[in-house]
Order: C-alpha cells, then sequence, then structure tokens
C-alpha cells in the first residue's frame, strides 16, 4: 500500500530553512516551498526537523532464543519509535546468526514486521566460540546479503583469525566488526579499572584492554588493506587510536553508543545493575573525548547497541547480572543533548553520523541518503523544542526496561518515521 | 545511624564512637555470670550465609543470642540457595516470615546493598565479596583503643586519633582492608597500605591512607600492624611468584617483628595461615590480639544489633 504524503514546512537538517517534503510511490519526489499535491496527507511540520530515517549499526533483537527479552517485531517497532528505519541485528542469537539459513529467517522477520529494515550482522566465527570461521560467503550470498560481521559479545582475539576475517570479507566488500576486548585482560572484570570499581571491590576493566585490541587490529587492518569497524568504543586512548589509524588513511571505522556518549561510571555506586554493560561505563574524561571524536569525524557514527533483558537478568547481585541497557528509543534525544545542545554538533551533523555514515558502513542500499528528490521516503521527523521529559521504560515498545536513562529529563521527542513512504509512526506513536 | 550496616562509609565519627563505646560497656556485661541480656527479646535476627565462615557466623549468633534475640541461621548450603533460588526470592521469603535484622554474608560484592532493596529490617553487612565487612573493622577499631588508648571507661569518647596503623598483605581482594581504611581513618588513625604492586588496588591513591611496598620501613613506625590473609590461589593468577617469597617480602616473623616499636600490637583477622602472612611465633606472642579480636567480635556486633535494633524489643524496657 502506498502512501502519499506532503510534508509541510519542516526544516531539513542542514537546509537553508523550512520547506515541504512530497513523498509518493516510497520515494521524495519534490522538495521545496508551496508545493501543491491535493490528494496528499498533509502534515504540518512547523518546529520539526526533517533527518534521513536513521540507521543503527549494532542492537540486540533477541530473535531467535532470548524472546522473553526482545523479538524482531518489538525490536523494530522500539526501532521505528527512536526514528530508526533500517537496524543492524546482531549475531548473538540462539541458534547462533553463523549460517545463512539463521540470517535468512531473522531478515524476513524483519519483511514481516514492516516497522524497519532489518539487516542481520553475520557472526564470525561457528558458534561465536572464536575458533573457526563461519560460512561468511553463504551469509553474503543469502537473502539477507549480510555486509557486517561481529561476534559481538565476545571478541575475535585470535590475531590470526582476525586476520583471516579480514582479508576473507573484502571478496564481497564485508566489514569486520570487533568487540575489542582483549579477554584475559578482562577475566572476571566487572567495571571500569578505576576509582569507583576499587571502592566497590569489582574486579576492573582496564581501559587498555578495549585499547590493545582496536591498536593490533588497526594494523591488522592496514597490513591486510581491509576494512575494519571498531564496535562502541567507550575510552579516550580508543579515540586517540582511531583517530592516528585514520590520519594513515587506513580503512577504520567506528561507533560510539549513547550511553558512553553521557554516562559515567559512578552512576554504579549503588550497584544498581542497570549501569552493568559492557563495555563498561568509563570517566569523565572519556565521556569529553569520546564527544570530540564524534564531533570531528574520528568515530564514525552512533550505533546503540540496544541491549533489552528480562528483568530476572538485572535483579540480581552485580557480578550474576547481565551487561546491557536499551537504547533504541532514547538514542536521538540523548545525541540531542550530549552533542547538539552542548554545540558539538550540527543536524547536518546528527544526519551525517547517525544515518549516512553507518549506512555506508554496513553497504546498506537505500538508506542514509539525503533528504532530496529521487531519494527514498525513508525519513525521520524530530521536535528538538519538545521540552525535557522524564524517561519512563514502562512506556517503551521494547519488552524490556532495562534503561539506563530511567527518570532522567532528556529534551526532543522523535515525532514521525516514515519508512519508504510509508509512516511508522506518527505524534509519537507506531501506527498499527 | 542508617538502619543499614553494609559499608563502613555509612558511620560518622559519631556513630562509630558511639557502637564503640557501646561495646564497652557490654564488655563489662560479658564479665558477669549471667551474661544475656533481654533487650532484643521477641525479635529475629537471620544469620544468611552465603558463604562458608562459621567464625562469623557463630559470632553473630552469639550476639544475638545475648541480647536474647531468636536466631535463625539460614545457610546456602542445603537451602534453596543451592537450587538457584535468586537473592531477590530469598530475601522476599525471609521477609516473609517477618525478620527484623538480616545478617548476609555473600560471595558477590555489593549483595548485601543489593538485599537491602528489598527488606524492611536492617541489613548488617558479614562480608560482601571484595567490598567490606565493617563489624570486623569496628572489631578491630575496638581492639585498637582498648589496648593503645584506653580501656572500658578511660576509653569512652575516644577515636583512634593519630594512631598509626599498617594493613599489610592482599589489599586489592580484602574486605576487612576496605572497611577498615575506611573506619580507622574516620576516627583519626594514620593508615598505611603496604602490599605487592599486584595486589594493590587500581586508583588506592583515591584512598583515605598512604601507600608503600616496603614493609620494613613502615614496621618501624607503626603502633598497629595488621596482616591480611594471602590466598595461595592468588599464585595461579600470577600476583606473585611463590609463597616464599611472598613471605621473604611481606611476611611478619620474628625478625621483622623486632621492629616494631614496643608498644605496637599484631593484628590479624583470620584465618591465618601461619608459616605464610605470619609465623607462629608472632601469632603466638604477647603483641598479638587475635585472640582478643574474637571475643571482641561478639561484643562489638552485639553493640551494632543493640543500636540497629535497640528499643524495638520486648525486652527493651527492662
Amino acid at each position: 500500500m502506498t502512501e502519499e504524503w506532503l510534508i509541510k514546512g519542516v526544516s531539513i537538517a542542514g537546509g537553508p530553512g523550512a520547506a515541504d517534503i512530497h513523498l509518493d510511490g516510497g520515494e521524495i519526489v519534490a522538495v521545496g516551498a508551496g508545493i501543491a499535491a491535493p490528494t496528499a496527507r498533509v502534515l504540518d511540520a512547523q518546529g520539526l526537523i526533517a533527518l534521513p530515517g536513521l540507521v543503527d549499526l549494532h542492537a540486540h533483537l533477541r530473535e531467535p532464543g532470548s524472546e522473553d527479552a526482545e523479538t524482531v517485531e518489538t525490536g523494530t517497532r522500539a526501532a521505528a519509535l527512536g526514528g530508526y528505519t533500517a537496524v543492524h541485528a546482531m549475531a548473538n542469537t540462539e541458534p547462533v546468526a553463523d549460517t545463512a539459513g539463521v540470517v535468512e529467517q531473522i531478515w524476513r522477520l524483519g519483511q514481516q514486521a514492516g516497522y524497519a529494515d532489518v539487516r542481520p550482522v553475520g557472526a564470525v566465527t561457528v558458534g561465536r566460540h572464536g575458533r573457526q570461521l563461519a560460512e561468511l560467503g553463504a551469509m553474503a550470498d543469502s537473502a539477507a546479503a549480510v555486509r557486517v560481521f561481529s561476534d559481538d559479545g565476545d571478541c575475535v582475539a585470535d590475531p590470526l583469525l582476525m586476520r583471516r576475517a579480514l582479508e576473507y570479507v573484502k571478496a564481497f566488500d564485508g566489514v569486520i566488526a570487533q568487540h575489542a576486548q582483549e579477554p584475559r585482560l578482562t577475566e572476571g572484570a566487572q567495571l571500569n579499572e578505576g576509582e569507583v570499581a576499587s571502592r566497590l571491590g569489582l574486579p576492573g576493566w582496564p581501559a587498555a584492554a578495549e585499547e590493545a585490541i582496536i591498536a593490533r587490529d588497526c594494523l591488522l587492518a592496514a597490513h591486510t588493506g581491509s576494512r575494519l569497524h571498531v564496535c562502541h568504543v567507550s575510552t579516550a586512548g580508543s579515540v586517540e587510536i582511531v583517530r592516528w589509524a585514520k590520519s594513515k588513511g587506513w580503512q577504520v571505522t567506528a561507533e560510539v553508543t549513547p550511553h558512553h556518549l553521557l554516562l559515567t561510571d559512578d552512576l554504579a555506586g549503588g550497584y544498581d545493575t542497570v549501569f552493568k554493560v559492557n563495555p563498561p561505563l568509563r570517566t569523565r574524561a572519556d565521556v569529553d573525548a569520546l564527544r570530540q571524536g564524534l564531533a570531528d569525524g574520528t568515530i564514525d557514527c552512533v550505533a546503540t547497541d540496544h541491549a533489552p533483558h528480562p528483568v530476572e537478568a538485572k535483579e540480581t547481585e552485580w557480578a550474576a547480572a547481565a551487561n546491557g541497557m536499551t537504547g533504541l528509543e532514547t538514542a536521538l534525544r540523548v545525541v540531542q543533548l550530549a552533542m547538539v545542545d552542548t554545540g558539538l554538533l550540527d543536524w547536518a551533523g546528527v544526519a551525517d553520523r547517525m544515518s549516512r555514515r553507518p549506512a555506508a558502513i554496513g553497504r546498506l542500499p537505500g538508506h542514509g541518503q539525503p533528504v532530496a528528490p529521487g531519494s527514498p521516503a525513508s525519513l525521520t521527523l524530530y521536535d528538538a523544542a519538545a521540552p525535557a521529559e522524564a524517561v519512563d521504560p514502562a512506556a517503551h515498545a521494547s519488552k524490556s526496561r532495562n534503561s539506563p536513562f530511567a527518570g532522567m529529563a532528556l529534551p526532543g521527542r522523535v515525532h514521525a518515521t516514515f519508512l519508504r513512504g510509508a509512516a511508522t509512526v506518527l505524534d509519537g506513536k507506531v501506527t498499527r | 545511624m542508617n538502619r543499614h550496616l553494609i559499608s563502613a562509609a555509612d558511620l560518622s565519627r559519631d556513630d562509630a564512637i558511639l557502637i564503640l563505646d557501646t561495646a564497652a560497656e557490654l564488655a563489662s556485661v560479658a564479665g558477669r555470670p549471667i551474661r544475656k541480656l533481654p533487650t532484643l527479646r521477641g525479635l529475629t535476627v537471620v544469620n544468611c550465609f552465603y558463604e562458608d565462615s562459621t567464625r562469623t557466623r557463630t559470632s553473630f549468633e552469639a550476639a544475638a543470642k545475648r541480647l536474647s534475640a531468636d536466631v535463625i541461621n539460614f545457610s546456602a548450603k542445603g537451602s534453596s540457595v543451592a537450587k538457584g533460588e535468586s537473592l531477590k526470592d530469598t530475601a522476599l521469603t525471609l521477609e516473609a516470615m517477618g525478620t527484623d535484622a538480616v545478617i548476609i554474608r555473600h560471595s558477590a560484592s555489593g549483595a548485601a546493598h543489593t538485599l537491602a532493596r528489598w527488606v524492611t529490617g536492617s541489613v548488617v553487612n558479614a562480608g560482601d565479596g571484595t567490598h567490606e565487612h565493617p563489624t570486623q573493622a569496628l572489631l578491630d577499631a575496638f581492639t585498637m583503643r582498648q589496648r593503645l588508648v584506653g580501656d572500658g571507661e578511660r576509653g569512652r569518647g575516644m577515636g583512634l586519633d593519630g594512631l598509626r596503623v599498617t594493613i599489610v598483605g592482599d589489599v586489592l581482594h580484602s574486605r576487612v582492608a576496605r572497611s577498615n581504611v575506611l573506619l580507622l581513618s574516620t576516627l583519626g588513625a594514620e593508615v598505611t597500605v603496604v602490599a605487592p604492586p599486584t595486589l594493590m588496588p587500581y586508583a588506592v591513591e583515591s584512598w583515605p591512607c598512604k601507600v608503600s611496598y616496603d614493609l620494613d620501613a613502615e614496621l618501624r613506625k607503626a603502633d598497629v600492624v595488621m596482616m591480611l590473609r594471602v590466598q595461595q590461589e592468588r599464585m595461579s593468577a600470577a600476583y606473585f611468584p611463590s609463597i616464599r617469597e611472598y613471605r621473604r617480602r611481606y611476611g611478619l616473623d620474628t625478625g621483622r617483628m623486632a621492629l616494631l616499636p614496643e608498644h605496637a600490637i599484631v593484628m590479624h583477622p583470620g584465618p591465618m595461615n601461619r608459616g605464610v602472612e605470619i609465623a607462629a611465633e608472632v601469632a603466638d606472642s604477647p603483641r598479638s590480639t587475635i585472640v582478643a579480636q574474637v571475643s571482641n567480635g561478639v561484643i562489638v556486633r552485639m553493640a551494632v544489633l543493640y543500636l540497629l535494633l535497640g528499643g524495638a524489643g520486648e525486652g527493651a524496657a527492662a
């Protein structure tokens, strides 16, 4: 069913001023002042910002295997409400997304749900065990057309295996998205190694464990001429290393999560497990370096690492609690607070870091394109002037409630999301 | 005072001195033929031990019983905990049975903190992972005050101002060290921690204590030296090369004991590894307060329970 829309008086991120956008047949057919479209549904968008539909390179949709935490349907509904039109689904499902069969299943579940395009991430190694390459080519050639491969949750720690993976995916322009965590340096690790962890008696998670792997992998990417993407960069040192690798012209990209742009390890002072995450929350100095890195483009994009968990996985002793926090429904608001309201990034920059670049890294067709005639009509209308409102996880479309932003006042509101011309969200609510 | 005792940081100087003074009063009762007080009659105290510790459990049990509380021992072994019941469900069960205080020992740092969210009674942390063990610090402070500041009435109202305390050993994994550093500094003592650098917590410079790797230098100026238990399994994780080398560099033998000033005392929270961190001759010497620490443990825990629950029992007016 195709929809025809006339979005009136919107300011396009990076554009000169208010304009109308005419959507028809799944495409943007016209952009300009005073467009006449008598058969179109009209959406008065004065005061709203139009962004290309957001693209998440890193989300855990939990299906198959952990449908108590999230399903592709609930996860993509959450994504649409957060302004996303495409989501990469991480491979740590049960069974692991390490074959063409599993990735096609996830891709189809996304098609059926219809709230956002779901692009499965394939596991690098069989079972994510870090011993043998998974059939990366078969996943690439499948209907799911996988281009991003990751053992996320675990690091591809074996340097030879990592080298081979980086080389192998060149044949189909794939990218290895590394979860950078040196396993020996993080045995039993619970919280950023620093003042807070020492006081709480929790085994420390040193920044060097992340940075050592990133440095190694940058060298391997350079040596093989391959594409490396670094997942959820969390330390100031990691930003420095990526900046250095980019200065050499190596094909290294990186992402940062909304929570690492805003939250610090001292929040764990009361052992509240909602703040337990991998990589861990770091210090204020790290947060500042991450923001700077995202602003200057060293870090290419924001990726949510949306990691839903059922209540019982978090309502426990710290050491027994699951890592991870939800993020799809709050990402854009957090980015506004951390990056836009601080003057570090303008809305064109947000469009670049949350849509254009992640789509480019994932080689995702039909996303991340400018809000201009001829582009697919996938876009997000955002009300940045909406008064800051406390986050209520109970109101989230995600099945899980483990939002670290619960009770925090975040600015802004996603007003509407369009996926190829069809509204998935209107007035902040899913359309079906 | 707070309703719970979870961290030594929960205690102000006045709180800590009140506990020590109360303990000193209770100590005089301990000398009487009938040592039982009716204060907590009708109240229920649960010893919830997820980790084996006969010493600490019996100490708390004796303390609660001498105050006439009903004591339930809930140990992880043979209970539903072994069947995978969550801490929350255990808490709700204890809550439903009507408990006035839960004394918890757990292998996870923060377990006492977490439990306190789910129960209405008082929570006393009897050791949580590598976090804290505040009643151990209180009994240590009590012992120091008794021996070096003033016993009984003479110590009343006094802290540990200016006392130089050296804590030696596996500071990184020690809940005893964490609680002692916080409490002793609150009471005015000058604390120094000594350990091989591998067993020193990261960012230890943010703690209210001094840091040294040189035991001999510290011993010469110490009023108190507190030896921590070192676990042999730390060796396999490359914290130090061998027990022999550890003993040579950080063990307290008679030669090292001779470096201590005349009045200085030697403490150990137990259980000891004789011949590792402490030589048998040192443990059994007159400087050693190790046995006194155990008896003071009961008295200090009585004081804690009395102050947290006092006034609530049927026997309070008696």
